[in-house]
């Protein structure tokens, strides 16, 4: 046969190897992002069952502030009805209710009785751990996006990541004050 | 001022570890070869000694392995602790799992009034987290997580394997000059002058060698062994506000242990070097010399203030942060 050809067939199973190299690479950092995202996923549902039990431990105690507690109950609806839109979306109504239930439990702190409530203190603890799982889920998930994004923008997977149908993932937002440096009080008594 | 990267020093602290622990290993072989040497009075001699002492190194450094950590935890007094015992406690740790991504460790508390914790198993698979009841009633919530993320860290980074083992290597090395020192005292000298004729003036320097070997190995060890203990408190606390992304809790947490005096009755000689604070010494005694297990917690503070690019603190400053004075 003629060393011409040889080599050319050397060349295209050489880079039919690399090839299937990539692409399995890819397919694994897509399945990671899927894995990362079910995982807040599931402490976003914890999240949104806790909430009613919440609001009617402490409904008959706060009678004049209401509000808080629709407000509360209507971002919690709009976050469960996010699910279904992506990521950014959903970041986004998860961060309301977020800040609605911190203003919940402000006002909470004004009523002795219910500082003092068994049931409202756990469903409180309940609710700060789900909210620190998610956040650091939340991390763990945007670390997998970005390693992900940039696989599929470099060189040479950039060139088999278009064709084969590997697109740029979105990442599930920080809520803008998180970002900024905590501001935390030291003066402690 | 600028502030040092995480990055950076748990790379530089990675490193200083694996060399010295590179180190330990090699004189322990080279304390084997020096008593085989002197005792045989040939190199072949000191190259079969080498392989004994390595391979009883590795064989204690095995058992170890598999058996550390339940001997550690039942040494401490620790009991297993679930949700319904101390639902908050498991709770942040299950956040710091998170975080570090490791599994959800087993979780034990030790019945001390003194605040203190550890970690302990061969890898984050196998790993445990022991906490005393002092500690869970003195801190807050966030103080607790800057504590249990230190831990975790130490899961993590693997410190709790390599911990493990240094300690089993500084031991056989321990053992082994003890062994040779009593051998030459009492009898091998005698022994020796009877077999020998002639080269007897090579041998005796060599075995003046060994003795000197005998003499100093264990105490460079030993410090060696502390120093990396001192390079991974600092590590570890570098990762454990890398997972909490909150350096305060960590430094309050620090700031309110050091001012507590209590001792910690279940930790020992053998074991202080596991605890999150030298659990033997008290505040004034935590100094940073050559023979402590732990750096003083002013600079762990300071070290801290550091990442986040604040100023540094005297101890009465420390000690004002935890509301102490």
């Amino acid at each position: 046969m003629d060393p011409v050809v040889l080599i050319v067939i050397g060349v295209i199973v050489v880079l039919a190897v690399l090839a299937i190299g990539i692409y399995n690479s890819l397919v694994q950092k897509r399945l990671r992002i899927d894995e990362a995202f079910a995982q807040i996923e599931v402490q976003l549902k914890r999240r949104h069952d806790l909430i009613p039990n919440l609001v009617n431990a402490v409904k008959g105690y706060m009678g004049f502030e209401q509000k808080v507690l629709t407000d509360v109950t209507n971002a919690r609806a709009q976050a469960v009805a996010a699910g279904a839109q992506g990521p950014a979306q959903q970041a986004a109504a998860e961060n309301a209710l977020t800040s609605s239930l911190r203003s919940l439990f402000a006002v909470v702190e004004n009523y002795p009785e219910l500082k003092a409530n068994q049931n409202v203190l756990e469903l409180q603890e309940q609710l700060t751990t789900t909210e620190n799982q998610i956040s650091f889920s939340r991390q763990h998930y945007n670390a997998t996006v970005l390693d992900y994004n940039t696989a599929i923008a470099t060189v040479p997977n950039v060139l088999l990541a278009g064709p084969l149908g590997f697109t740029k993932r979105e990442f599930f937002d920080a809520e803008p004050e998180a970002a900024n440096v905590p501001n935390v009080d030291l003066s402690l008594t | 001022m600028a502030a040092t990267s995480f990055y950076d020093q748990i790379s530089a602290n990675r490193r200083n570890s694996f060399l010295m622990a590179a180190f330990v290993v090699v004189l322990l072989g080279l304390l084997g070869f020096a008593i085989g040497f002197a005792v045989s009075g040939e190199p072949a001699g000191g190259v079969v000694t080498t392989g004994i002492a390595l391979l009883v190194g590795s064989l204690a450094g095995i058992g170890t392995y598999f058996a550390g950590d339940s001997l550690v935890l039942s040494v401490s007094g620790a009991r297993e602790v679930d949700e319904s015992a101390a639902p908050q406690l498991l709770n942040v740790v299950r956040e710091m799992a998170i975080a570090a991504n490791v599994p959800m460790p087993k979780v034990y508390v030790i019945d001390d009034t003194a605040p203190n914790a550890f970690a302990t198993g061969r890898d984050p698979q196998h790993a445990s987290v022991a906490i005393t009841t002092g500690l869970l009633e003195k801190l807050d919530r966030e103080e607790l997580q800057g504590v249990i993320a230190h831990e975790l860290a130490h899961v993590r980074n693997l410190d709790i394997r390599f911990s493990l083992i240094v300690g089993v290597m500084v031991g056989a090395i321990a053992i082994l000059a003890d062994f040779f020192l009593r051998f030459t005292f009492w009898g091998g000298g005698r022994g020796r002058n009877r077999d020998s004729g002639g080269g007897g003036g090579a041998q005796a320097i060599v075995f003046i060698v060994a003795i000197a070997l005998a003499i100093l190995a264990p105490l460079i060890s030993r410090f060696i062994q502390l120093a990396v203990n001192r390079q991974r408190e600092y590590l570890a606390d570098a990762s454990g506000v890398e997972l909490t992304r909150n350096p305060y809790g960590l430094e309050r947490a620090l700031a309110k242990i050091a001012g507590d005096a209590e001792v910690l009755e279940v930790a020992n000689r053998g074991t202080q070097h596991m605890y999150f604070t030298n659990p033997i010494k008290k505040f004034e005694e935590r100094s940073s010399g050559l023979m402590s297990t732990h750096p003083a917690i002013i600079d762990r503070i300071n070290r801290l203030r550091q990442l986040t690019g604040e100023p540094a603190l005297g101890a009465s400053e420390a000690a004002q942060l935890a509301g102490l004075e």
